[in-house]
């Protein structure tokens, strides 16, 4: 069977690999398990509606109207908050195209050496120093790059991301270097906004039981003890967040760095990035520059399409509607694709290097396609003992 | 078919062998910030102020993207009050030296680096990981010559058999004559 290449423009987020999905056409970047944000969602905006059909009309009346205007105000801010971290890119870094990759195992194998038969190679591994410490950078097998500091691989996503904090479920994100900030104004603000509702639950209760009495109240506005219920169960929960946040903000140090302890014991290295002043630390981060994505999800690039030329494809919608003459068929290139073109949504486990081999060509249509080269063999993540270990001790 | 294949292999190892990589340089922090060592490969092509001229006026350049001072504060706590809404209609202060500076690269390549065919990539392109520097010229050298190869091989074959077949049919034609 042989088959037409046709050329179609495709968006650059349509061809990148991890797993992240994309919606409205690549603006919109997200974690693939999206349920439980989906959740959140529905609790707050459950929660606030409740708030905003009971309590809102009595209180305004009997105590002031500016209750429910500033319970719109925050509860709108809440939202763009959670929004924001959803759906920005948390800092993921893009993996490298073959030539870079190729010539950073050509410079790894300069370093290492011969390594005798039968040995495991030396672990992967780059000292810097930064700010008179010394920084250990880690090559990561997946994305072919030496990460840069704080930078860390999410399983979940199958990115490297920035300054990698955690990858946060009541979010569908992991949580990086572009949308840490989103994501801490968001607890703090959901803080204030649970003790807020759950304040005012109880105010309400209050006033209207010394009124009506106390079963009556709770009579008439039934919804006041589902907001008390989940206000109760989410206060511990996202104000102990909000506090261990900040107290992260305050030493510059991520979520990861505090769990595997990189900078805490009295033998280990002290934490080279924080100013040593807590205001200087938190202006850093909340009042910093605002990264760019140096993902170009919304760029152009171009693709190469196998059309089957048969005689019976009905079913092929980019092909036109006769079928091609037989006169032409000797003229037309015949080529095979080298990869299956599987959308980001359904990467099964086993096509993975072919979506990133086919992912890291597709970009270069411009540049001659060859073979692959006869580069020196890439090693596996089994053969560095300290990559093994590693594996096991996040899991 | 394995005369192509090995054509093909030198040209790949040409390409990669064309290609340098600065690295970024980590000991002022996760600052963007390249490496000024002048990579050994450019030796005989550029000249070693104007290399370390080019990687240092980016450095200034990413420097003042991500400098922490009074605009970027002012810039931040706005954005915040206004939900950062307000970058839909602003652009940050980022994006407009990251223009700045892909400005500066295509400036570099048309003054110097071409004329050397040499091509630097705006790092942007690479996730801000390197800056890297491609050999045009090498590249366009060793691809015309390879081609124009294999044109030759191509042409002498074809020549060949058009020979063979001519002489074969001399042959044919006299063993046909009455003699």
């Amino acid at each position: 069977m042989s088959a037409v290449m046709i050329t179609r423009k495709v968006r650059k987020w349509e061809k990148l690999p991890g797993k992240n999905t994309f919606c409205c056409d690549g603006r919109v970047m997200m974690a693939r398990q999206k349920g439980v944000f989906y959740l959140t969602l529905f609790l707050i905006v459950g929660t606030c509606s409740l708030f905003f059909a009971f309590e809102c009309p009595y209180l305004a009346v009997h105590l002031s109207p500016t209750i429910p205007v500033f319970a719109i105000v925050l509860f709108l801010f809440v939202l763009a908050m959670l929004l924001r971290t959803s759906f920005s890119d948390p800092g993921v870094l893009p993996r490298a195209l073959q030539e870079e990759a190729t010539f950073i195992e050509m410079e790894i194998e300069a370093a290492n050496g011969n390594v005798p038969a039968g040995q495991r190679p030396p672990p992967r591994i780059r000292n810097v120093q930064i700010n008179n410490q010394i920084v250990k950078l880690k090559y990561c097998y997946t994305c072919k790059i030496f990460r840069p500091p704080r930078a860390s691989h999410c399983s979940i996503c199958d990115n490297c991301v920035d300054r990698f904090d955690h990858h946060c479920p009541w979010v569908g994100n992991c949580v990086g270097k572009r949308n840490y900030r989103y994501f801490y104004l968001f607890t703090l603000s959901l803080s204030l906004l649970t003790i807020y509702i759950f304040t005012f639950d109880i105010v309400h209760v209050v006033m209207r039981s010394v009124d009506n009495g106390f079963l009556n109240t709770l009579k008439e506005t039934p919804g006041t003890v589902l907001e008390v219920l989940v206000c109760f169960f989410t206060l511990w929960s996202v104000v102990g967040l909000t506090g261990f946040h900040t107290y992260l903000l305050s030493l510059n140090q991520t979520t990861n760095e505090d769990i595997k302890g990189s900078w805490s014991g009295k033998n280990r290295v002290q934490n080279p990035y924080s100013h040593k002043n807590i205001i200087k630390n938190c202006c850093e981060v909340l009042c910093g520059p605002t990264y760019p994505s140096v993902l170009d999800r919304r760029g152009l690039t171009q693709e190469d399409l196998p059309v089957p030329v048969a005689s019976a494809a009905p079913s092929s919608s980019s092909s036109s509607s006769s079928p091609v003459p037989q006169t032409t068929h000797a003229v037309l290139c015949l080529q095979k694709t080298k990869a299956p073109l599987i959308p980001n949504k359904r990467t099964p486990d086993d096509a993975k290097p072919s979506i990133a081999a086919s992912a890291q060509k597709s970009p270069s249509p411009k540049e001659e396609n060859p073979p692959a080269p006869k580069a020196p063999p890439l090693a596996s993540p089994e053969m560095d003992v300290e990559t093994s270990i590693n594996k096991d001790k996040t899991h | 078919m394995a005369e192509t294949h090995s054509l093909q292999d030198m040209r790949q190892q040409a390409a990669v062998a064309a290609k340098v990589f600065i690295q970024r340089d980590y000991t002022n922090g996760t600052v963007c910030q390249f490496q000024t060592k002048f990579p050994s490969e450019l030796e005989t092509r550029l000249d070693k102020q104007q290399f370390e001229e080019t990687v240092r006026t980016l450095n200034n350049l990413y420097a003042e993207a991500e400098k922490l001072g009074s605009q970027s504060y002012i810039e931040g706590c706005l954005a915040c009050l206004t939900a950062y809404t307000v970058f839909l209609c602003m652009e940050t202060h980022y994006e407009k030296v990251l223009k700045k500076i892909t400005k500066y690269i295509q400036e570099q390549n048309d003054k110097i680096y071409a004329p050397r065919g040499l091509l630097l990539t705006d790092p942007i392109e690479r996730g801000l990981r390197v800056v890297s520097c491609t050999s045009v010229s090498v590249l366009a050298g060793i691809y015309s010559f390879l081609s124009s190869l294999s044109h030759v091989s191509t042409g002498t074959w074809i020549l060949s058999q058009t020979l063979s077949s001519c002489v074969d049919r001399g042959h044919h034609l006299r063993r046909q004559k009455p003699d």
